[in-house]
């Protein structure tokens, strides 16, 4: 069967809605009755709570409710743990509300309602709580040192977690190899800061005792299944959607953040809606961010630049608690040995509580900070060797014919890091060519001699995507025609609506905009675990995937017993079902749904047309067969990978560096991409678009500022630099499929390729435009300053 | 409208004002530290225009007032009072048909979660108006004062060029 | 982020304005294009408790060319500066510096005064009014007082504005005809305010040399720096590469010691000045009248 939707840039179903600001965000939403919350935070990163006075606050007209920690009851728990794993001895998860310590600038200490969201403001000023403050764990130097002061009093070494991994004998390749180096590098926080902060609308139906919540998440079924728990409440009588999300990138896959169980409480216990909405400010020191690690690394090579060992000793940063379990650093180190032999590594690290924002994956999730290690041995070694880069990667690549190929660690799924296929050399060879690499020392050269100092950089990456455990999908074809799709998962711009309808679409013979997605609404479908580590696409549409082809034969199946041919002889195509060289024996999917639901009473335009043809009349027996698989056109699937599937690529970018200043500019910057079968071209060039600003952000622009008293001193867009469109440069992207054996349609995840090898490659350009100068980055980010103290640092400053 | 000259201008918390937006007239009695960007989303319930930060940096928030762009989460709404505004639900011609703009964005994918989206067109709007050929580079400055997290800009720009081309090419009945 | 209670008044008349300061003084805020005092409601590190409107003083609303200077009444925005053809004509020097303020949402909205009464360190406009030796007019009920830049900008987020006044003019003085004039910075992103930045203004002899220059700093001190030693460097050269290696040098000076942010230590901002004198009395330079 040919496929004509999978593979096609069709233009988004969500569009026209979006562009007219017709989209739903949280805070779009606005019921009858409903109240506004405000949270107070700590302005300690380390306090003793002695004592809450709200009278005050209670007191002001216009204020409905002012909890804290005592108040909550049985609610006062602290939030679950999400991944829990054998090496994480010390896990601690976050209270609601603190209650007599507070451990980061930002935590939760007080949730007042009031009519307006300016009263709940007022409120909060006059909410009186008094602190002791207590020395503060600021950095990972501090939370690891000697007497450091404990994040939690009763977790030694503010040690959450250690975990070592070993892969065949580093320590016999390391006492032979001809080479071995040793460097330290680090990564710094970041945060995602979609362009719409969280938000949370809750409202409780006395009557129907259902609690309706309305979350900016990427997770609503498991949001669902939580408050179900926490209110003791059944789990149909609890309904979680994610509407329209202004952008999520894993910072809104974390759960549960107090307010998505403050605000339903508010409402249960008001019996009035109450809406939640972050502002700039709390989304700056209360969602979570990421990206903090310490790499102590030795690495061993041969003269010919081949790698034979790698041995790397992290600290991971994981904030104040650790609700999201040690997925980040485990991603780190399974994905250090990217498209590389790597068959001697020893990898451990250690993660360390440090009285900042709780850390859980944001866009990456770890593989930054392991490509920027490696990439940085790659051109270390050719550095070494005066090898070219390029070269050097090329000798070290998995070649395609050793796939399936076991990197012999455990993944963050439980299963094996086994990479099930992948052409590196293939995506190397296009980047060159996309950059002119092979001319380009010609270029640096000339722009030299008129004092310019240009930079070529690139940055591979293997990607873990499409995880499970699972996701389901629901496809009906109702009595007009229309086709209805219902899943777990949802979007905050990925555009599944349009991808998931291409994929239905192939099957049952239709235009994308005739299948309607819901998503990220339990009610709409009831299982699911959500959108993060590049998994939907893959996941999700694979499950519809399934369920389009149970409904493509389920209709063929029906139209052969009215139509009195072969189900080998009926087509699916433009709306209708039909028998082949026969288009005229033809139903309408609408008509055909009709047919295979039998009742006495049948209704509308579709039904009237039924009767008026000529069918093959019911057979003896009952009415729905069992083999049919209920009435209508409807199926349900799900699918369970067995194991991730694994993505990858190169960036290249030339730069330009002013030496003086430390200011550097984008001159090039090209993508290719490996993430196999494509559904719409056009969605992932824009994923990859997005993930590269991301990821020269994190590189060049972000970086959060912590004093050593735990304040985030840049706490807002004026300091907190996002790239704008005039630093981010025009990106070319290409495209290698490599097809994926391990799921229905080939597939694997795109939404996080683009940020991952930006670090990386970004200090390779700098490296190589100020080489005459020594310089070796082993850091990220970097800014201006940074750059320049680096440069006066290095042996050769003068240039 | 109070009449300023006949009485001394005495201070308020609550002040009557009356806008026009997208050519329909309101009047509201409103609190004066209602901000602008508020009172369009929830006094007039015209939630297309959105709120990112608050602090003037992100521009989610970019109305038109009298035709001009601006941050409508700097502006206390009472300060709006007797001016015409434009939001995003203005932009379309008809109930079917998408503005030039909004039509380019859709076919260059210059959109993906669609929050920073109404405050791009509207300033897009603007600087069309003042410039209809911007080159690439006057796009990207221009543009500069509104943040987008998702499509790194790129297919943004793209769909400014598409849709300057179009607005310059003399057509009959095309709302400018 | 939403400000808190205040009340509010918005005149039509300058008197009424300034009774209604004098009246509640340091209680009182004045809000102009509101995009610098909102973002400071908007995060409550301001809390006036009145706060009076004046973009509806009409009388205020003025571009004039006078005898000396160009004066700019208190409503008038940065953008309605930015294309007035008066000002690309007679002080196109003044548009080079309002086209570095934010973004035009920004400069559709902000004063010129208002950029100026409130002082940031990191602002244009003071550093452009410093270099050119310009002249701020205030009022109160008692009266008018003007006041030369300098004295006005005492620090951080400070001016010489007494309880009761309010900034009604600012006074751009002309450059002369055949003077080579321009402005620079240094900032992270398109719009941001700057790292550094500086504002040049060099008067030509008739045989080509420096007359006399001007030379101001934003970003490197509470206020704007007018660098005179550096100043005094250029009379009588012809700005060549030894001249301004010691101008350069020199410049570095202006940094303050407290200068240090998230963005740039001392050291390097001095390093970012050495460069920007460099550059921005190059291109002064090379507009002169030859």
């Amino acid at each position: 069967m040919t496929t004509r939707w999978f593979g096609a840039a069709v233009q988004r179903t969500e569009d026209p809605r979006l562009l007219r600001g017709k989209g739903t965000y949280v805070d779009d939403i606005d019921l009858p009755e409903m109240l506004h919350a405000a949270v107070l935070r700590s302005p300690h990163a380390r306090a003793r709570v002695t004592a809450i006075d709200v009278e005050a606050a209670r007191a002001l007209a216009g204020v409905h409710l002012v909890l804290t920690a005592k108040d909550l009851g049985g609610v006062l728990e602290p939030s679950p743990l999400l991944v829990p794993h054998p090496a994480l001895t010390q896990p601690r998860t976050q209270l609601p509300l603190a209650l007599d310590e507070v451990r980061y600038v930002g935590e939760a200490v007080a949730f007042v309602v009031a009519e307006s969201r300016y009263v709940a403001e007022d409120a909060l000023d006059l909410i009186d709580v008094e602190y002791e403050p207590l020395p503060v764990v600021h950095s990972l130097e501090v939370a690891s040192a000697e007497d450091a002061p404990l994040v939690h009093a009763e977790i030694e070494d503010n040690i959450a977690a250690h975990f070592v991994q070993t892969v065949g004998d580093p320590s016999a390749a390391f006492a032979s190899a001809s080479h071995v180096l040793h460097e330290s590098f680090s990564v710094e926080r970041g945060a995602a800061m979609p362009m719409e902060c969280r938000g949370v609308l809750a409202r409780w139906d006395a009557h129907e005792g259902m609690l309706s919540c309305w979350i900016s998440t990427q997770g609503p079924i498991p949001i669902r299944n939580g408050l179900a728990a926490i209110f003791h409440l059944p789990e149909h009588k609890v309904r979680v959607t994610a509407p329209d999300v202004g952008g999520g990138f894993g910072t809104k896959i974390m759960m549960f953040y107090p307010e998505e169980i403050l605000t339903p409480f508010a409402a249960i216990h008001l019996n009035r809606p109450v809406k939640w909405i972050e502002d700039r400010r709390e989304n700056f020191i209360s969602s979570n961010q990421e990206r903090g690690q310490l790499h102590e690394v030795d690495y061993a090579f041969d003269d010919q630049g081949v790698l034979l060992a790698v041995k790397d000793i992290f600290l991971h940063d994981t904030g104040a608690y650790t609700p999201y379990g040690i997925i980040v650093p485990v991603i780190t180190a399974c994905s250090l040995p990217g498209p590389y032999r790597l068959k001697n590594y020893a990898s451990e690290f250690t993660v360390l509580y440090t009285n900042k924002v709780p850390v859980s994956p944001y866009r990456g999730a770890g593989r930054p900070h392991a490509v920027f290690v490696m990439e940085r041995i790659m051109d270390g070694i050719a550095r070494e060797l005066n090898l070219d880069r390029a070269e050097v990667r090329s000798r070290n690549f998995i070649q395609p014919d050793e796939f399936p190929w076991d990197v012999g660690l455990v993944y963050q799924d439980g299963g094996p890091t086994t990479y099930d296929s992948g052409s590196y050399q293939a995506g190397l060879d296009k980047l060159k060519a996309m950059l002119d690499y092979d001319h380009f020392p010609e270029c640096q050269a000339e722009a030299r001699t008129q004092g310019r100092y240009l930079g070529l950089g690139i940055g591979y990456y293997v990607e873990g995507t499409s995880i499970g455990p699972y996701e389901g999908a629901n496809i009906r074809v109702e009595s007009d025609g229309r086709i209805y799709a219902a899943t777990g998962v949802t979007s905050q711009g990925q555009a599944h609506a349009t991808t998931f309808a291409q994929i239905v679409a192939d099957q049952l013979g239709v235009r994308p905009e005739d299948v309607l997605l819901t998503e990220g609404d339990s009610q709409a479908f009831n299982w699911g675990v959500g959108t993060f580590a590049s998994r939907a696409a893959t996941v999700a549409g694979s499950a519809m995937h399934l369920a389009a082809v149970k409904v493509r034969e389920k209709a063929k199946k029906i139209a052969s017993e009215l139509f009195e041919a072969s189900p080998d002889d009926i087509e699916l195509a433009d709306g209708k079902v039909f028998v082949k060289d026969a288009p005229h024996r033809a139903l309408t999917l609408g008509q055909l749904a009709i047919s295979a639901n039998p009742l006495r009473y049948s209704y509308g335009e579709n039904a009237r047309k039924l009767m008026s043809m000529r069918l093959a009349g019911p057979r003896p027996g009952p009415a729905l067969p069992a083999e049919r698989g209920g009435p209508g056109l409807e199926a349900t699937e799900f699918y369970s990978p067995p194991h991730g599937s694994f993505a990858s690529g190169v960036h290249g970018a030339i730069i330009e560096v002013d030496p003086t200043t430390g200011m550097v500019s984008f001159l090039k910057y090209a993508a290719v991409h490996d993430c196999g079968k494509v559904i719409n071209p056009m969605i992932v060039e824009g994923q990859v678009h997005g993930g590269v600003a991301q990821g020269i952000g994190g590189a060049f622009f972000e970086r959060l500022v912590y004093n050593e008293e735990g304040q985030l001193i840049n706490a807002s867009f004026m300091d907190y630099l996002l790239p704008t469109a005039a630093e981010i440069p025009s990106i070319t992207v290409d495209h290698v499929e490599t097809p994926s054996p391990l799921s229905p349609l080939g597939m694997k995840g795109a939404g996080e390729a683009g940020v991952i090898p930006v670090p990386a490659l970004f200090a390779s350009a700098i490296d190589d435009a100020l080489a005459p100068s020594g310089i070796r980055v082993r850091e990220m980010p970097l800014h201006p300053c940074r750059l320049y103290e680096l440069l006066k640092a290095t042996q050769n400053a003068q240039i | 409208m109070q009449e300023q000259e006949e009485n001394p201008p005495t201070f308020t918390e609550q002040s009557l004002i009356e806008v026009t937006v997208n050519g329909q007239h309101y009047e509201r009695s409103i609190p004066v530290r209602l901000l602008l960007s508020d009172f369009i989303r929830h006094e007039l319930h015209l939630t297309g225009t959105h709120v990112g930060c608050e602090h003037g940096v992100c521009g989610c928030c970019t109305i038109l007032l009298n035709g001009e762009a601006v941050r409508s989460c700097l502006m206390l709404a009472v300060q709006a009072d007797g001016m015409a505004i434009t939001t995003i639900e203005g932009m379309a011609g008809t109930q079917s048909e998408l503005h030039p703009i909004q039509q380019a964005f859709r076919e260059k994918h210059g959109l993906q979660c669609g929050f920073c989206t109404p405050g791009i067109i509207m300033t897009v709007h603007a600087m069309l108006h003042e410039n209809p050929d911007p080159t690439e580079e006057e796009i990207r400055h221009e543009l500069s004062g509104n943040l987008c997290r998702c499509t790194g800009y790129q297919n943004i720009v793209e769909a400014v060029k598409l849709a300057a081309e179009r607005l310059r090419e003399p057509q009959m009945g095309v709302e400018q | 982020m939403k400000p808190p209670r205040f009340q509010y008044c918005a005149p039509h008349l300058l008197d009424e304005a300034l009774a209604l300061l004098s009246q509640y003084g340091e209680d009182a805020k004045v809000l102009a294009g509101g995009q610098s005092l909102i973002p400071l409601l908007n995060m409550r590190l301001a809390g006036p408790a009145y706060i009076i409107d004046i973009n509806h003083l009409t009388e205020l609303q003025y571009i004039e060319p006078e005898d000396g200077y160009l004066a700019i009444g208190a409503t008038v925005r940065q953008r309605q500066v930015e294309h007035s053809p008066l000002v690309q004509q007679k002080l196109p020097l003044l548009i080079e510096a309002v086209r570095h303020i934010g973004h035009m949402q920004i400069r559709n909205r902000g004063t010129i005064a208002g950029s100026i009464a409130h002082a940031d360190p990191a602002a244009e406009l003071p550093a452009l009014l410093t270099c050119l030796n310009g002249e701020i007019v205030a009022q109160s009920i008692q009266g008018e007082r003007v006041m030369k830049a300098e004295e006005f900008f005492t620090g951080y987020l400070s001016t010489a504005l007494e309880p009761g006044e309010m900034v009604v003019e600012i006074r751009f003085p002309w450059i002369a005809p055949q003077a080579g004039w321009a402005f620079m910075e240094f900032a992270r992103r398109s719009g941001d305010y700057a790292l550094v930045g500086a504002a040049a203004v060099i008067t030509p002899t008739l045989d080509d040399r420096c007359l006399n220059a001007h030379l101001a700093f934003h970003g490197v001190a509470g206020s704007p720096v007018r660098m005179r030693e550096v100043e005094n460097i250029l009379v009588g050269t012809t700005l060549d590469e030894q001249t301004l290696q010691e101008a350069a040098e020199k410049a570095r000076d202006c940094v303050s010691n407290d200068m240090e942010d998230v963005h740039a230590t001392v050291d390097y901002r001095r390093s970012l000045v050495s460069e920007l004198t460099k550059r921005v009395l190059k291109a002064a330079w090379v507009r002169r009248e030859q």
